[in-house]
């Protein structure tokens, strides 16, 4: 008996101690990256590495305003092509599907989220951007083909399987109810689902979008076959541009002394984005949770 | 099974014709918007995963040559065989690192901690802003951490490592949810035939979540296996089979964005892509085929 109760002890210490790597783990990715981000930042100066126009390494002139902008127009525009056709997809999987069909188009879905982003970045590359330039010179707008409008409809793309599978999953996780209360009480099915199951599950359909949103702004191969990379502001959606996350891969392999550490202080200015957003989402399931 | 669609419940309730339908959708042609709406998504993203697939079959498989899996690499043949032995190792290795701790702290989240709990609260914040992290600052930290400080240099523990951080929420949060799915009166059941905490979590709670958790397992691998932005300024990208974890190699998915950014080797890169392409859907069917038999057990 005695033993028994000390294993128990044991055990529940070695759950709480795994319980401890995950906070672990976001302390020293803070204390890694700030520590490593901020002199640099300070020693550029702060307002200038955030607002200034110019990223010319070569001079040692270090303004990321046109990166920031990019990674905040690209994910725009991935949420734009994403968020309705993944909600929507997610209702056609949770109450339209056929049940014959259901099975296959599920693992679709999740197939989706496996394709790697390298392979969506080649799709990309050899489907998209020759389409885009094509279009491009069609309208009249010019560019290559390598765009921000390539970079939000591939990313458009990638954000799908995330927020199909957890918006399909909160739609079913809504209590039946809901849905036969509102159909007996005269409710269409689309109504049903539209005005009583989709608020129900609110708050996972926000996670979802979030999650994509983290995705497509944290995007970084797929972006860079893409995206043009062009280090200076976004001159139309034809055009190319750079974000956050292309502007470390691209310069890392070569950078040195301050221009590594300006790199890596874009890397904290992302992470800040993403620490901001998740925030937002803690404060928004709090409210939701308290209703 | 109460998360079966509830269309099909309310179908049996009231059984009508696809004439009939069409009908009531003519009085109510909002709601006929609405559901052509739903269709139309539907389609285009069922559209969109075929027509990815198909191209890359259609342009890669032709280039599936002996060569390509030779087992060095040479600039002439552009061998994708030790990018996937290093695949299969990086993997195996995350997943070590990963999953256990995912699994354990999943349980003290859902069994062990009180509600209300402060310090659960912490957990759930850090495993969110873990989540959201992009892989690229994972790929910085992991290079300035592993790499720098632990003075692990470009190595194959150094990537499995920083991808372990990664899909850690991953597991975590799939576990913690299928614990959550499972009824407590499994767990009542279990107590009140006498079995400790301990034992009711390990031979009753955890195998009726093994789906769950399998289902997690499996989207880790995806984006292990799937991994680049976190992998190159950490496991780097040297071309060759590992002498040992503390040696440099690139995985697939690193191999794959060498040759095509490269622009030498398109024909090679589709190829790639195809090989990218079936292990997933291979792991994919595999592991659900392996979920299924668990349950049916």
């Amino acid at each position: 008996m005695k033993s028994k109760a000390w294993t128990e002890k044991f055990m529940r210490g070695v759950f709480f101690i795994a319980a401890c790597a995950s906070v672990l783990a976001v302390a020293l990715i803070c204390v890694f990256l700030f520590a490593n981000g901020i002199p640099a930042m300070s020693e550029i100066g702060f307002l200038d590495f955030l607002t200034g126009k110019m990223w010319k390494p070569n001079n040692d002139i270090y303004g990321i305003f046109p990166m920031i902008v990019g990674s905040l127009y690209v994910t725009a525009g991935a949420i734009i092509v994403g968020v309705p056709i993944g909600i929507l997809t997610a209702v056609f999987m949770a109450f339209y599907c056929p049940k014959q069909i259901y099975k296959p188009l599920k693992t679709a879905t999740e197939l989706l989220a496996g394709i790697p982003s390298v392979v969506y970045g080649f799709f990309g590359l050899v489907v998209l951007v020759p389409i885009i330039r094509q279009l491009g010179r069609d309208l009249g707008f010019g560019g290559n083909g390598s765009s921000m409008l390539t970079a939000s409809l591939l990313l458009g793309m990638m954000i799908l399987p995330t927020i199909i599978g957890l918006t399909e999953s909160s739609l079913r996780a809504v209590p039946t109810q809901y849905y036969e209360g509102a159909v007996a009480l005269g409710a269409t099915h689309e109504r049903a689902i539209f005005r009583v199951v989709l608020p129900a599950a609110k708050s996972g359909t926000i996670a979802a979008i979030v999650l994509g949103v983290g995705r497509a702004i944290g995007e970084t191969m797929a972006v860079i076959m893409v995206a043009g990379n062009q280090a200076r502001m976004p001159q139309g959606i034809f055009r190319g541009i750079r974000t956050l996350t292309a502007n470390i891969v691209i310069e890392m392999g070569y950078a040195t002394d301050l221009h590594r550490e300006a790199l890596i202080a874009t890397g904290v200015v992302l992470f800040v984005f993403i620490l901001i957003i998740n925030f937002c989402v803690a404060l928004l399931n709090r409210r939701d949770s308290r209703e | 099974m109460s998360s079966k669609s509830s269309s099909t419940q309310a179908k049996g309730v009231n059984e009508v014709t696809l004439g009939q339908k069409l009908k009531s959708y003519t009085r109510t042609p909002g709601s006929m918007v609405v559901m052509l709406l739903v269709m139309l998504a539907a389609v285009i993203t069922f559209a969109v995963l075929i027509f990815l697939i198909a191209y890359i079959l259609v342009n890669g498989v032709p280039y599936l040559q002996p060569s390509l899996f030779s087992l060095e690499y040479s600039s002439e043949n552009a061998s994708l065989m030790p990018a996937l032995i290093n695949t299969v190792i990086m993997t195996a290795l995350s997943l070590l690192i990963a999953v256990p701790f995912g699994i354990f702290s999943a349980i003290f989240l859902v069994e062990y901690a009180k509600r209300g709990n402060k310090f659960v609260e912490v957990i759930r914040l850090t495993t969110e802003t873990l989540q959201g992290i992009p892989s690229i600052v994972y790929g910085l930290f992991g290079m300035l951490f592993f790499v720098t400080t632990c003075g692990w240099g470009f190595s194959i523990l150094a990537g499995a490592f920083t991808l372990s951080i990664m899909v850690l929420p991953l597991i975590m949060r799939s576990t913690e949810e299928a614990l959550k799915a499972v009824p407590d009166s499994y767990r009542e059941g279990s107590f009140g035939l006498g079995a400790g905490k301990l034992r009711t979590v390990f031979r009753i709670v955890l195998p009726s979540a093994v789906p769950g958790i399998l289902a997690g397992v499996i989207l880790a691998i995806g984006r292990i296996v799937g991994e680049t932005a976190a992998l190159i300024y950490t496991a780097g990208t040297v071309a060759d089979i590992p002498s040992s974890v503390m040696s440099s190699g690139r995985t697939l998915a690193v191999h794959m964005y060498n040759l095509a950014s490269e622009g030498l080797y398109m024909d090679q890169a589709y190829a790639t892509a195809v090989i990218l392409l079936v292990l997933v859907v291979g792991i994919n069917t595999l592991s659900g085929v392996v979920a299924k038999r668990l349950t049916k057990a």
